[in-house]
């Protein structure tokens, strides 16, 4: 089973190397890693989705508490949060095809954010799932190249995870 | 003004550091010369690793701070063996490296490893300072975190400029400052009343006192709650010492090297109370099989490491020490009497083994000699392989300390552990009990000892083999002797002792050891005793 992690952690150099060679030393499943501000420009956030059962899932969670930096770790509540990760997929594209391919585009929500004679690229910014059947539906066209970042992931509703503590 | 260097040493005073212990090199060269005006001592060892296991020891026996400094490069991976040994045990070490120029850093110049890097995995935390004025909040963190909660080393890298950079003003803060941080240190009052819940309901409850209540001084509480409770207690290797060995309701150590009557006791207990213990693979080869049986609660104040190892019914994070001043005040005596019966039987149908020789010492009548003739309060230091298994086992631990590397089962720990332990307590006898293999890895530190005058005893079990592999070979390999022999590559270990200047001597029989033993621990000076065993002599 998939779990996502929201991890709030000190913005600095170095904390990153440290989240990850946790993950490698322990033997935990990382499925995606991203990484960027918040509204806090002293704090990072870091959303994981770990492979593994509850039990794993718990052991993630206590050893990045045990990490000084880590501010704040929370174990998304799966159906209580909003996901999304960008891919940009780059496809065979031969002039009879662009129609179709538009289409795909339309219906999947993605971009078609660069043309040449015998390619196209999309962008999507969407859940796992909905990302993959685009990238089924066009797969007979041949994919050429495929970009991923890892999940981002927020809570629904008013609630929001945050550090206890500010400085 | 200060430079960066007087601040590492103001801030070392501050937090009431009086000796640290060391091997200077360029790149830590302006602290030294910052150290030279301090009051600080500075004890130099003859190699890193021992640097750090002497603050191991210093810090494990006086209850501080151990501090250790290196210089970069080689002196600084040389201390790795020892910070690995101090965190897998939790012992408060502060670890100051110097580092490379920091405009250098990356470009693999003379004498640059990135030791924070390098001990990531094993440090609690770690600093690699850019600007003299972190210095002082750098300082005041690190100590705070080496000693609060799970205590363990932290290091701190500081590169040459760093310690030459000028800074305006010195000012130590009052208190560290770290939102990430917030170790719990109170159990949780309704936890605990589970517990003790639990505990009224169970036939066969049995305590297992881990490295984790000597870690928070909680000797009298654990005492108190087991007299109190009735419940019988035995101990992982980094607990022993808490109870002692003649206590009517103590089993011994549990664990593949571990006591018979022990370990058979917990297979059939209903109830186990997990206190600091982390229930590593050497104490409990199959921790499944225990939670299938028995309620497990435990007592711990890192949450990680409930239900890393073990599943457990009730969890209770906090400092033992209170935890178990709570649970001796509410408790009272419900255990069975035919279970404390059944106790008492176990403990009587497997007694230590071993009987007096005359062609040889036998060890562990020997350890059981040599714990009668210690004064109450000793701190005994024993080494890693068989010698460990024989101190542990036999070694009657009264008011005083068992010290070894238990967790990461280092060979040279004692010598060095010792030294640090002697410098702590200087009026209190303390012996290091090494195997000649392991004597051998830290043999240099006799340096040490003489130009110090440090009165460490030290025993050393001199078999001609490397006794614990040399069993394992036995038992599991055809008895097919490779890499094992030390036979006629070993020194005459009396002769090296005098050519440094430390009285020794060697015993061939039990009755031998026994009166150099007595003069041993009579005599104002360092010494060291030989003892020649039996290669054959089994572990337990």
């Amino acid at each position: 089973m998939k779990f996502t992690l929201s991890v709030l952690v000190e913005n600095q150099p170095g904390l990153l190397s440290k989240v990850v060679s946790l993950f490698a030393r322990r033997g935990f499943n990382i499925d995606s890693l991203a990484v960027g501000v918040t509204e806090d420009s002293t704090i990072s956030r870091i959303t994981i989705v770990v492979d593994g059962d509850e039990s794993i899932v718990e052991q993630v969670e206590k050893q990045l508490n045990k990490l000084i930096q880590v501010i704040k770790v929370k174990v998304l509540t799966p159906g209580n949060f909003l996901s999304r990760e960008l891919s940009l997929i780059k496809v065979n594209c031969r002039t009879q095809d662009r129609i179709d391919l538009m289409k795909i585009a339309e219906l999947m929500k993605a971009q078609i954010i660069d043309v040449a004679p015998s390619s196209l690229t999309l962008e999507i910014s969407d859940t796992q799932e909905n990302t993959q059947t685009l990238i089924d539906l066009v797969h007979p066209y041949g994919i050429k190249e495929i970009v991923r970042t890892g999940a981002i992931a927020i809570e629904k509703g008013a609630q929001i995870t945050k550090s206890k503590v500010n400085p | 003004m200060f430079s960066g260097a007087q601040i590492m040493v103001k801030c070392l005073e501050e937090e009431n550091v009086n000796l640290v212990f060391g091997y200077p090199g360029a790149a830590i060269c302006p602290f030294y010369d910052c150290l030279f005006e301090s009051d600080i001592r500075h004890i130099l060892c003859r190699e890193e690793q021992n640097a750090a296991h002497e603050a191991s020891g210093y810090a494990r026996s006086s209850g501080k701070i151990g501090v250790c400094v290196a210089t970069s490069g080689p002196g600084a991976t040389n201390l790795i063996t020892g910070i690995a040994t101090a965190y897998m045990d939790s012992i408060p070490l502060i670890i100051i490296t110097g580092q490379v120029n920091s405009w250098l850093l990356g470009r693999d110049v003379f004498q640059e490893a990135d030791i924070t890097g390098a001990c990531e995995s094993f440090t609690k935390h770690s600093y690699l300072v850019k600007d003299a004025n972190d210095l002082t909040h750098i300082f005041k963190e690190a100590f705070y975190i080496a000693s609060t909660g799970r205590p363990g080393p932290v290091l701190i890298d500081i590169p040459t400029d760093i310690q030459n950079q000028m800074v305006e003003d010195f000012h130590y803060p009052e208190k560290a400052q770290i939102r990430g941080y917030k170790p719990r240190t109170q159990g949780h009052i309704m936890q605990i009343k589970k517990a003790l819940i639990a505990i009224s309901k169970a036939k066969r409850p049995i305590l297992c006192c881990g490295g984790g209540v000597v870690l928070s001084g909680a000797r009298e509480e654990m005492i108190a709650f087991a007299t109190n409770s009735g419940i019988p207690v035995c101990a992982t290797m980094m607990g022993i010492g808490v109870v002692p060995m003649n206590s009517d309701h103590y089993l011994g150590m549990i664990g593949t090297h571990g006591r018979e009557s022990a370990n058979r006791a917990l297979k059939k207990a209903d109830l186990v109370i997990l206190c600091g213990a982390r229930v590593g693979d050497r104490a409990v080869s199959s921790p499944e099989q225990i939670a299938n049986k028995a309620v497990i609660i435990h007592i711990d104040i890192d949450p990680a490491e409930i239900g890393k190892n073990i599943q457990v019914d009730i969890p209770i994070v906090g400092d033992i020490r209170g935890v178990l001043h709570t649970m001796a005040e509410e408790i009272t005596d419900t255990v069975p009497e035919e279970w404390k019966k059944e106790v008492l039987e176990l403990k009587n149908q497997y007694p230590l083994r071993g009987v007096p020789r005359e062609d040889a010492v036998e060890p562990r009548v020997f350890i059981r000699d040599l714990s009668s003739m210690m004064e109450e309060n000793a701190i005994l230091v024993a080494d890693v392989g068989q010698n460990q298994i024989w101190s542990a086992r036999n070694f009657n631990v009264k008011r005083g300390r068992f010290l070894t590397s238990g967790g990461l089962g280092t060979m040279g720990y004692a010598i060095p552990a010792a030294i640090g332990a002697k410098l702590a307590k200087p009026r209190r006898q303390v012996v290091a009990v090494c195997g000649d293999g392991s004597f051998q890895m830290a043999m240099c530190e006799l340096g040490t000892i003489m130009q110090y005058q440090i009165p460490i005893k030290i025993i050393i079990m001199q078999n001609g083999t490397l006794g614990m592999v040399k069993e394992f070979q036995d038992k599991l390999y055809h008895s097919h002797y490779i890499a094992t022999q030390l036979k006629g590559g070993e020194p005459d270990f009396v002769l090296l002792a005098k050519s440094y200047g430390i009285k020794a001597e060697c015993a061939f029989s039990n009755q031998e050891a026994k009166e150099a033993a007595a003069r041993m621990l009579e005599s104002p000076d360092p010494y060291i005793l030989v003892c020649r065993v039996d290669p054959d002599t089994p572990s337990i």
